[in-house]
């Protein structure tokens, strides 16, 4: 269920455009936020608050690819795999993840703590290989400095 | 020269209020405030400013489009998608000088005659767009935005507004139909957004670094910003520089500054003592240049020239170690994970070039393979709905066209480097 602090900061973002339909998308980044992950449900209630029709909310939720549909980590980790950072060894760095956590790509961990994804260019290309933790940034990536900065999340 | 849109990076706090004040933040609203709207546009027209998120449209241009409809509802979007790959400059100024952009819209919304701003940031700077609201939020404070700014009668309300991962929302109609919360595939195009854009209304969308230079054609005069650069494109230019360089980096430099001072003088050369082998000028989607043409000028003219484009000014770098065909299929799987899905010769034609290059990667080239790939780019040169498909094949036609051998060395079973592995999935 959407708590009514979500529900009112949604509400508060709508406000903000002459149609309430424009805060869609930050509204599903608020939710995905809070709970980690999208649903169906989390969608209709969305549309029903900023009066989408629910097929419309669903069709253009699903364009967008930093919305997630199935649970992941508590630290969802992106590591970039375009180009400057494919020169700079990106795919390295996507082999250690992969074995360092044990698991694929965009699955969590057994303890919920992480999950790792690839990312397309993310703006950080001076310091390639680039990463986001979460809101966090790393640049100039080799797999010795991802397990010293994996450390810092619990 | 002179720093002018990096003139605060870098220093103490630049990014809040105070301190940017000091350093001349916002000193440019009382000059525009004096001119009328109509000379304001009048004035960014005779500047010659021509748009830097890609396209160079003349920004004046756009303005006086969207500033003669009639009508009071008109909106301002600054686009701050940033997503083409190799493109790192406006991090910059969002991340350390976003009061430089706030106090170009709200010249560029003076002079267009709209009240209300989008700033369209992307999902992938989330520390970038919560500096961004703070300082939205100071600037509200201390009645930079918001209603009878200055004391002068003019209002503007400027809000951020967060993308979710999709690069062709940097497109700017389909920027506006995410705005409004729609899937984000382009417009049809007449009626362009200065005659009918956001929520109908007539709506100018400018790159972070087009608004971030408008201060400077207030306070230099048009006069004074024509003398940096280039005749055909005056004005400073951010070079957001990667790859192999010793420094790679953001730069500001004159439009016109030749491809070999930035990559040796200021980015000191090409690392690991290597040698130069390709070059892309101006992010993913503009053809690759080679060491034969160092002594391009960088800026709109001389690159089309040269046969590429000045794009968004991102240069990335390749040494002679990379395989040109690992290089394209990495930009290739980028075009074919972004195409937005709507027409079908992008959509179709980004996954048949895909599926050539992975069973090229996959040691099982054949003979022909390049002239197969350039037959698939013929299926959607010229037939697109919108740019993007027509820059999804620059990588692979300007590839071929300078480093054919790389591709023959692919047929056969590889060229036994396996240089390619490490480079794609
Ligand atoms: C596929 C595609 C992606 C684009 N991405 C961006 C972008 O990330 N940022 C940007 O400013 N312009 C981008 N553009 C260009 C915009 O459509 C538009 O021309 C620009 O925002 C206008 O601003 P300007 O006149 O100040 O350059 C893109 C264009 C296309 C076709
Ligand atoms: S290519 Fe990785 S950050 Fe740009």
């Amino acid at each position: 269920m959407i708590s009514e602090a979500v529900i009112e900061r949604i509400r508060k973002t709508a406000d903000r455009y002459p149609e309430r339909r424009a805060a869609l998308i930050p509204a599903l980044t608020i939710l995905q936020d809070e709970l980690g992950h999208l649903s169906l449900d989390t969608v209709r209630s969305v549309a029903e608050e900023l009066n989408v029709p629910a097929p419309e909310a669903f069709g253009a939720a699903s364009f967008y690819s930093l919305f997630r549909w199935k649970p992941s980590g508590r630290h969802v980790i992106h590591v970039c795999h375009n180009l400057s950072c494919s020169l700079l060894g990106a795919e390295t760095l996507l082999d250690h993840l992969g074995k360092k956590l044990g698991v694929p790509e965009g699955q969590a961990t057994a303890d919920g703590r992480f999950s790792f994804e690839r990312i397309e260019c993310i703006g950080r290309c001076d310091g390639a290989p680039s990463m986001l933790v979460g809101k966090d940034s790393y640049d100039n990536l080799t797999p010795g400095k991802i397990d010293e900065i994996l450390q810092q999340y619990t | 020269m002179e720093q002018m849109l990096l003139n605060r990076v870098g220093k103490a706090k630049s990014a809040e209020i105070d301190a940017a004040l000091k350093l001349g933040a916002y000193a440019a609203l009382e000059p525009a405030f004096r001119m009328r709207p109509a000379d304001v546009v009048h004035e960014v027209k005779q500047s010659g400013l021509r748009g830097r998120g890609g396209a160079g449209f003349p920004t004046g241009l756009k303005w006086e489009f969207c500033a003669t409809v009639p009508g009071s509802e008109k909106y301002l979007l600054c686009n701050a998608d940033e997503g083409e790959p190799g493109t790192f400059k406006d991090r910059f100024i969002l991340e350390h000088d976003p009061h430089l952009l706030i106090e170009g819209m709200i010249i560029s919304a003076y002079a267009i005659g709209a009240t209300q701003g989008y700033i369209y940031i992307r999902a992938e700077y989330p520390a970038q767009r919560d500096i961004l609201e703070k300082a939205v939020a100071q600037a509200y404070m201390r009645g930079y935005l918001g209603s009878n700014i200055l004391g002068k009668g003019v209002n503007f309300d400027l809000a951020v507004h967060t993308g979710a991962g999709a690069y062709i929302c940097g497109e700017e109609t389909a920027l506006i139909e995410s705005l409004e919360g729609k899937r984000g595939q382009p417009r049809m195009r007449p009626p362009f957004p200065a005659i009918e854009g956001a929520w109908r209304k007539p709506t100018v969308v400018n790159n972070v670094e087009t608004l971030a230079a408008v201060p400077f054609v207030i306070t230099l005069t048009a006069e004074g910003f024509q003398k940096i650069g280039e005749e055909s494109s005056p004005g400073p230019k951010l070079f957001a520089v990667s790859g192999a360089v010793n420094k790679p980096g953001g730069y500001e430099l004159p439009m016109g500054t030749t491809l070999r001072e930035l990559i040796f003088d200021h980015c000191g050369g090409i690392s690991g003592g290597r040698r130069l082998k390709a070059v892309i000028p101006g992010g993913a989607s503009t053809p690759m240049l080679t060491a034969d043409h160092l002594d391009v000028k960088l800026d709109f003219k001389s690159l089309v020239a040269a046969g590429s484009m000045l794009g968004s000014g991102a240069v990335i770098v390749m040494d002679d170690s990379t395989c040109m065909v690992s290089a394209a299929a990495v930009l290739i799987r980028f075009f074919k994970h972004e195409s937005c899905g709507k027409c079908t010769p992008c959509r179709e034609g980004t996954g048949w070039l895909y599926q050539v290059y992975r069973r090229m990667l996959n040691g099982q080239g054949r003979d022909g393979d390049a002239d197969l790939l350039l037959r698939i780019c013929d299926s959607i040169q010229g037939k697109c709905f919108c740019p993007l498909g027509e820059g999804a094949i620059q990588p692979v036609l300007s590839s071929i066209r300078y480093f054919r051998a790389d591709y023959e060395k692919c047929a056969g079973g590889g060229c036994g480097e396996k240089v390619c592995r490490p480079m794609v999935h």
